[in-house]
């Protein structure tokens, strides 16, 4: 069965159905991390007392630059295949799922560092809530990472039969990853630096 | 957008190279602010203000909400609505407390 408005816009709402359907699915990861965000301010503001830069503020901010240059690199790989530059678009996209590599890594140590010290969710409600919100985070971005690399891989043959398709494939994967993005630039601060 | 706006992609390129140095400046401000050590209240709202601008940013350029379908528009209006009302339960909560 072949799946209606890839490359047209559907007449009603005047989107392809991919881009309607990310939005849509967006809208409900907003409403998921809304709720972590809206557990985090109740537990804040019930607590006696609250840690403050007992994480690695360095090592996050580093982590937030390679997340929004990840963010500019996905953007890129989607203006290459605008611009029909299919050399461009799987270098930029390649970068993209490399730094997503880079995030995870650091992510990993920081991790280590924590349960090295005991520094696990069982330790207090700080530490409760932020293994459960950068752990889900971190979820997402794997997520973006798998589909990214199929993109890049044996996803990328379509440009060869259907290069439209493919660039709007592309943009709704980017608009995924950029709201992955999204969701670290209030956690960052949320976490690290309040 | 079509494939035949090639020339207008390089003009959003510029765009998008701007944001991003606008996001990395907005990030070592918010970080070197942490550390001056403000109290609580005006540190959060400096915080999320930043952060606010930079999700703003990333949300209309990187995400193109600055020039989408009115449809798309209707979507994010109720979540935002639906995100508010789960934001501010905890006031709730609050005003509720037993003394």
């Amino acid at each position: 069965m072949e799946i209606p408005y890839t490359i047209k816009a559907r007449p009603d709402t005047g989107l392809i159905n991919a881009k309607l359907g990310i939005w849509l699915f967006l809208s409900s990861e907003v409403m998921l991390f809304g709720a972590l965000f809206s557990s985090y301010i109740l537990l804040r503001v019930g607590a006696v007392e609250w840690p403050h830069h007992v994480l690695d503020v360095p090592l996050a901010t580093v982590n937030t630059a390679v997340l929004i240059t990840s963010s500019i690199t996905m953007v890129m790989s989607w203006a290459s295949l605008m611009t029909k530059d299919f050399r461009k678009y799987k270098m930029y996209m390649g970068t993209t799922i490399l730094l997503g590599f880079v995030f995870l890594t650091i992510k990993y140590f920081e991790y280590s560092h924590h349960i090295e010290v005991g520094e696990i969710p069982s330790k207090s409600t700080f530490f409760a809530i932020y293994f459960t919100m950068t752990g889900l985070h971190m979820l997402h971005v794997i997520g973006g990472m798998i589909v990214n690399s199929y993109f890049w891989g044996p996803g990328s043959k379509m440009w060869k039969t259907e290069p439209e398709r493919f660039t709007n494939r592309v943009e709704v994967a980017g608009l995924y990853w950029h709201f992955v993005d999204l969701v670290w630039i209030f956690l960052f601060p949320v976490l690290y630096l309040l | 957008m079509e494939l035949s706006h090639a020339e207008d992609i390089k003009k959003h390129v510029r765009v998008y190279i701007s944001v991003f140095a606008t996001l990395l400046a907005l990030t070592i401000i918010t970080v070197t602010i942490s550390y001056f050590n403000l109290s609580v209240v005006p540190a959060i709202i400096v915080a999320l203000i930043i952060a606010s601008v930079k999700g703003s940013l990333v949300a209309s350029y990187f995400m193109h909400l600055i020039s989408e379908k009115k449809m798309i528009y209707a979507a994010l209006c109720l979540t935002t609505v639906f995100f508010l009302v789960l934001i501010f339960i905890p006031l709730l909560a609050m005003s509720d407390r037993i003394h």
